[in-house]
C-alpha cells in the first residue's frame, strides 16, 4: 500500500506521516467522543479493549496509528475522504491536524502542511492557520452556531478578526458569503438567529463561515450525517462547486460509503485507528483489496435488490438464510387503521392555543390508513417533520404533552384503541412496544441490564411472577438477542451502541408483543452493526410472527425490512404501496425526488 | 446458583472502594453517636467546674490577679483597742463556733482541657451538647426540607399542566416573601398556645423544613422536565409502567445527584441558620445549647482574648460539615454507574 500514483507530480498539500495519537489517562473517563476505549468499541459482539487499541503503557492508551502510525496524504485540489465506523479513529486523525483534541492528548509522528510541520508548532503558529488556511465544518450545526447571537454577528466576528476589516466592510462579505452558499435571501439572514433557520440553512452558514478567509483545505467532519437525504444532495453539490472554484482540498470525513463515492477523489478506510486500505476511490470502491473494506461494502442494505439477510462483517461463512417466507396475505390483521389523525394544542399567548396537524389534516378523510397483517413490516418513510414518529407514538398511545385524543380508527385485533379502559391499558401495552432510535436514551441509565429486563415481566407478573423462571426467560433472550448473559450485571454505558440496541429489543420481547414499532431503530447505529440489527429483526419476525411497524428516513433501509411502504411528507401520505414497485417506479413526485436523492455507489 | 446473587458492583461497593468515603462516613457516624450519647458523655454541663473563663490545658492557667490593697512590706500598725471594744469578750466564742462550722467551697479547676466559659461551664461539654441540638436541626430540617421540595419537584416536573402552574404558583408565593418574614411567620403560626408541636428544637425544625424548599423544588422541578421526555421514561410507560413507578423507580435515581448536593449544602446552611434563629430567640431554649448559640457567646469573650470556646464551636463545625459534604459527595458517584470502575 503505497502512496497514490496520482499525488505524484505535485507536492502534496497536506501529508501526515506516522500519526499516532495517545491520550493520558486521565482521573475520571473523558466524556462521550473520546470516551474509554470500551465505549468506542462500537462493534456488536463484544465490548473492552480491542487489539489495536489495547494500551500496554498503563498511564496513557492509544486512540490512533496502531504500531506504524497513519500515514495519508491530500494533495491540492482534491476531496480525500476518511472512512470508518465509530471508534475507528477517523475523527481522531482528523481533529489532531489543527490540535482540535482534548488536552489529555498527546500526538506522535508528522503532520506536514505547506512543509510546515503542525505537530511540532507553537500555538500561535498554530493558530495562525485554524480558519484561516484551514477551516473546519462539523457533524451538528445546531450546536456549532451560538443560539444567542445573529448570523450576521458570528459571520462577522471573524472576518474582522482575521481579515480586519471594518464591520460595514465584514457586513458585506458575509453577505457575499450567504450567496455564494445559496442562501436566498443574504441581506434578511444576517439579521436571523440560529433556530429561525432550517438544519441545511444552518450548515449552509457554517460552511460560509469556514469560507470566510479562503482557505486552502476544508475538513469536514460528517457534515450531512443530520440532515435530511435531499438536504444532504444540495450540501454535497454546494461543498463540490466551493472545492473547485476556490481550488481548495477537502478532507471528508464519512461513515457513509454512498456519499463518499459522491464527492472523493481518495478514499482512506480506516479501523480501530489503522489505515486499512488507501486509493483512488474508484479503485477502493470498486475493487477493494482489504477484508474489512469488502465487508463494509457488503452489508449495506440496497435500494434495488431485496436480499432476504444482510452479509454482517464477522461472518466468516456466508449467513444462513432461512428461505425468504413471503409475508402471508392471509394471516390475521393484528392492527388496522382508518383516517387516523393526530393534532397538538399549541399555547398562543395567555389563555389561547391552535391546534398544529403533525399527522394527516383537520379534516375527516385527510388522515393515515393501513392494515398490518401478522408477521407482515409497514415501512413509514419520509424527512424530519413528515409526522412519521407522530404516526408511531400515536400508534403506541404515547403522543405526549399538548396531544389531543386522535381522530380517526385505530382497530387492534379487531378492538378499538378509544374503548379501552384506563384497567385495560397496560395489559394491551404489553402486546405493543416499540425500539427507539436513540439506543443511549432509551435505557434507564441508572438500571442494570438485569433490572431493564426483569422490570417489564414484574410489571405484568409474567411467568407466575417466579423471579426464577423470569430469570431463567431473560437469559433466554439475551441469548436470542446475541449477547452473553454477563451483560446482566452491567449498566447501558458499558455498551456500544449495537449492543444497547439489542438491549432494547430484547426489554420488548420480554413481554411477548404482537406489534413492535421501530422508530428509526437502526439509525443511529453504524452500518455493520445495522446490518446485524437488522438481520436479528428479520429472525425474530421470522421465529415469533411480530408485525413491525418501521419508521425510517433512510430508504434503502426500509426496502431490505418492509413489504409495504408508506411514503410521507407534512403529515399527509403522498404514496402508499408494496415495496417493490414503488421502489422501481414511484408514481408521486415527492418519492421520486426522495429516491433520486440517496447517494448510491456506481458500482 | 447465581440467580439470586446480589449485584457485585452495587452502590456500596462502589462507594466503599475510596478509603475517603469511608472516613467521612465515619466521622459522620461519630458524631450522630456523640449526638446521641451527649446525655452520658456530657450530661452536668450546666455545672461551674472552674474558674471563669479558664483557658485550656495546653496554654496554663490564667495569671493570678494581681492583689487588691497595699503592697507588702508595708508597715501596718496594729492599734489594740480591745480595752474600749465591747464585742472584745465575744470573739473567742465567735472564732471557736466557727471553726466548728465546716464550709466546703467546690474546688474551682484553674484549667480545663477545652477550656471553660465566662459561667466556668466545661467548653467541651458544652461542644457536645451542642452536637446534639445542631446536627439535629441541621440534618432533620435538611431532610425535611429535600423531602418537601423532592416531592413537590417531582409532581410539577412530571405532571406538567394545572399541577405545575399551581405548584409553581406557591413556589412564587413562598420566595416572594422575605426569608427571614417567612421565618417569622412560620414561628407565629408554630408557637401560639396549643400548637401540637413542643417548643424548642421540633419546632425549629420545622421551621427551617418549611422554609428551606423552595430552592430543591425549582432544582428538582427542572430535573424531571428534562427526563420525563426521554425515551427510556416513554418506554417505560410503553411497557406499562403506572406514574409513581415511573416518577421514582425510573426519574428519580436520574436526579439523585442534584438531591444529594442540595441536601448536603442545606445541612450546612440550616445549622448556620440556627445560630441566627437562636440569636433572634427563634431557636433553641436559654436552658440548651447548640454551636450557634457557643458562637453567639464567644463574640463577647473574643474581645477579651478568651478563644476556646469559639475555637471547640467552630472546630466542631467544620469537621463535621467536610465529613458530609465528603459523604453525600461519596453517595452520588456511588450512585452513578457511569464512575463504575473509574478511579
Amino acid at each position: 500500500m503505497s502512496g497514490d500514483d496520482a499525488v505524484v507530480g505535485t507536492p502534496p498539500l497536506l501529508s501526515i506521516e506516522g500519526l499516532r495519537v495517545f491520550f493520558r489517562a486521565a482521573v475520571r473517563a473523558p466524556r462521550k467522543r473520546w470516551a474509554a476505549p470500551s465505549s468506542l468499541d462500537a462493534h456488536g459482539g463484544r465490548v473492552g479493549h480491542s487489539p489495536a487499541l489495547g494500551a500496554l503503557d498503563t498511564s496513557r492508551w492509544q486512540a490512533v496509528g496502531g504500531e506504524q502510525g497513519v500515514s495519508l496524504v491530500v494533495p491540492e485540489n482534491s476531496t480525500v475522504a476518511l472512512v470508518g465506523e465509530s471508534g475507528s479513529g477517523k475523527s481522531v486523525t482528523a481533529m489532531s491536524i489543527l490540535n482540535l483534541l482534548p488536552a489529555n492528548a498527546v500526538r506522535e509522528g508528522r503532520i506536514l502542511f505547506q512543509g510546515q510541520d503542525l505537530v511540532t508548532a507553537a500555538p500561535a503558529a498554530l493558530r495562525a492557520i485554524r480558519g484561516r488556511r484551514i477551516a473546519c465544518v462539523f457533524q451538528d450545526p445546531m450546536s456549532s452556531l451560538n443560539p444567542v447571537l445573529t448570523i450576521g454577528r458570528q459571520l462577522c466576528e471573524p472576518l474582522i478578526l482575521h481579515q480586519g476589516l471594518s464591520p460595514r466592510q465584514a457586513l458585506a462579505q458575509a453577505e457575499a458569503l450567504l450567496a455564494e452558499v445559496r442562501l436566498s435571501d443574504p441581506a434578511q439572514r444576517l439579521k436571523r438567529y440560529p433556530h429561525q433557520l432550517s438544519g441545511g440553512q444552518q450548515q449552509r452558514v457554517m460552511i460560509a463561515m469556514a469560507m470566510a478567509c479562503q482557505p486552502q483545505l476544508l475538513i469536514a467532519d460528517e457534515p450531512t450525517t443530520a440532515l435530511d437525504v435531499t438536504v444532504q444532495r444540495e450540501i454535497l453539490a454546494l461543498l463540490a462547486r466551493l472545492k473547485v472554484q476556490h481550488r481548495m482540498s477537502m478532507l471528508f470525513i464519512s461513515h457513509d460509503l454512498g456519499v463518499v463515492a459522491e464527492v472523493a477523489d481518495h478514499v482512506v478506510v480506516m479501523r480501530h485507528g489503522e489505515v486499512r486500505e488507501h486509493g483512488p476511490a474508484a479503485q477502493v470502491l470498486r475493487a477493494p483489496a482489504d477484508a474489512y473494506t469488502r465487508a463494509l461494502l457488503a452489508c449495506r442494505t440496497s435500494l434495488q435488490s431485496g436480499a432476504a439477510r444482510l452479509q454482517t462483517l464477522d461472518a466468516v461463512q456466508p449467513p444462513a438464510a432461512p428461505s425468504p417466507l413471503p409475508p402471508d396475505p392471509e394471516a390475521p390483521v393484528v392492527l388496522a387503521v382508518q383516517d387516523l389523525r393526530q393534532h397538538y394544542w399549541v399555547r398562543r399567548g395567555l389563555w389561547g392555543r391552535t391546534p398544529f396537524h403533525a399527522l394527516g389534516g383537520a379534516a375527516p378523510g385527510e388522515g393515515v390508513s393501513f392494515a398490518l397483517r401478522r408477521g407482515g413490516t409497514l415501512g413509514v418513510v419520509g424527512e424530519s417533520g413528515s409526522g412519521k414518529t407522530t404516526l408511531g407514538m400515536t400508534l403506541l398511545r404515547l403522543p405526549g404533552r399538548g396531544a389531543a385524543p386522535y381522530e380517526g380508527q385505530v382497530l387492534f385485533k379487531g378492538r378499538e384503541l378509544r374503548s379501552l379502559r384506563h384497567a385495560e391499558l397496560p395489559a394491551w401495552r404489553r402486546q405493543m412496544q416499540v425500539v427507539f432510535q436513540n439506543p443511549y436514551a432509551s435505557l434507564n441509565p441508572r438500571m442494570s441490564i438485569r433490572d431493564a429486563l426483569l422490570e417489564p415481566m414484574r410489571l405484568h407478573r409474567l411467568h407466575g411472577g417466579g423471579i426464577a423462571e423470569q430469570e431463567a426467560h431473560v437469559r433466554a433472550l439475551l441469548d436470542k438477542v446475541g449477547l452473553a448473559t454477563s451483560a446482566l450485571d452491567k449498566y447501558p454505558h458499558e455498551f456500544s451502541g449495537g449492543q444497547r440496541q439489542r438491549i432494547a429489543i430484547a426489554r420488548c420481547l420480554t413481554l411477548q408483543p404482537e406489534v413492535l414499532v421501530l422508530d428509526e431503530a437502526v439509525s443511529a447505529l453504524d452500518i455493520s452493526v445495522q446490518a446485524q440489527v437488522l438481520n436479528l429483526l428479520k429472525d425474530l419476525q421470522a421465529e415469533l410472527g411480530l408485525a413491525y411497524v418501521f419508521i425510517s428516513h433512510d430508504l434503502s433501509v426500509v426496502r431490505f425490512m418492509a413489504d409495504e411502504v408508506m411514503v410521507m411528507q407534512g403529515g399527509r401520505v403522498v404514496e402508499q404501496g408494496p415495496t417493490g414497485p414503488i421502489w422501481a417506479s414511484p408514481s408521486h413526485p415527492y418519492s421520486r425526488q426522495l429516491l433520486a436523492a440517496v447517494p448510491r455507489l456506481a458500482v | 446458583m447465581t440467580a439470586q446473587r446480589p449485584d457485585p458492583a452495587g452502590a456500596w461497593h462502589r462507594f466503599a472502594a475510596s478509603r475517603v468515603n469511608l472516613s467521612a462516613l465515619a466521622v459522620v457516624l461519630f458524631f450522630a453517636v456523640l449526638a446521641l450519647a451527649a446525655g452520658v458523655v456530657a450530661p452536668h454541663w450546666q455545672r461551674e467546674v472552674a474558674v471563669a473563663n479558664a483557658p485550656p490545658g495546653i496554654v496554663g492557667p490564667a495569671p493570678a490577679p494581681a492583689p487588691v490593697g497595699l503592697a507588702p512590706g508595708h508597715p501596718v500598725s496594729r492599734l489594740d483597742i480591745s480595752a474600749v471594744d465591747p464585742l472584745a469578750p465575744l470573739y473567742d466564742e465567735w472564732s471557736r463556733r466557727a471553726a466548728a462550722i465546716h464550709n466546703e467551697q467546690p474546688v474551682l479547676a484553674a484549667t480545663r482541657p477545652w477550656g471553660a466559659d465566662r459561667e466556668g461551664r466545661d467548653v467541651f461539654a458544652k461542644a457536645v451538647q451542642g452536637t446534639r441540638v445542631s446536627i439535629g436541626v441541621g440534618v432533620l430540617s435538611a431532610l425535611l426540607a429535600t423531602l418537601i421540595g423532592t416531592l413537590l419537584g417531582a409532581c410539577a416536573g412530571f405532571a406538567g399542566g394545572w399541577v405545575d402552574d399551581a405548584l409553581e404558583w406557591l413556589y412564587s408565593v413562598f420566595t416572594s416573601v422575605p426569608g427571614i418574614l417567612l421565618v417569622f411567620t412560620f414561628a407565629a403560626l408554630l408557637t401560639h398556645k396549643g400548637s401540637p408541636v413542643p417548643k424548642g428544637v421540633p419546632t425549629l425544625i420545622l421551621i427551617l423544613g418549611l422554609v428551606g424548599w423552595p430552592g430543591i423544588y425549582r432544582l428538582v422541578r427542572a430535573e424531571f422536565l428534562k427526563h420525563v421526555g426521554r425515551d427510556y421514561v416513554r418506554a417505560a410507560e410503553a411497557m406499562g409502567a403506572g406514574p409513581a413507578r415511573r416518577m421514582f423507580r425510573h426519574i428519580l435515581p436520574n436526579t439523585s445527584h442534584v438531591v444529594l448536593v442540595q441536601l448536603s449544602g442545606h445541612v450546612v446552611g440550616f445549622i448556620k441558620s440556627e445560630v441566627i434563629l437562636s440569636f433572634l430567640g427563634l431557636g433553641v431554649e436559654v436552658d440548651e445549647v447548640s454551636w450557634g448559640s457557643m458562637l453567639a457567646e464567644s463574640q463577647s469573650e473574643l474581645i477579651l482574648g478568651h478563644w476556646w470556646q469559639l475555637a471547640a464551636a467552630t472546630a466542631m463545625m467544620a469537621v463535621f460539615v467536610t465529613a458530609f459534604s465528603f459523604l453525600t459527595d461519596g453517595l452520588r458517584d456511588a450512585l452513578d454507574p457511569k464512575l463504575r470502575g473509574v478511579a
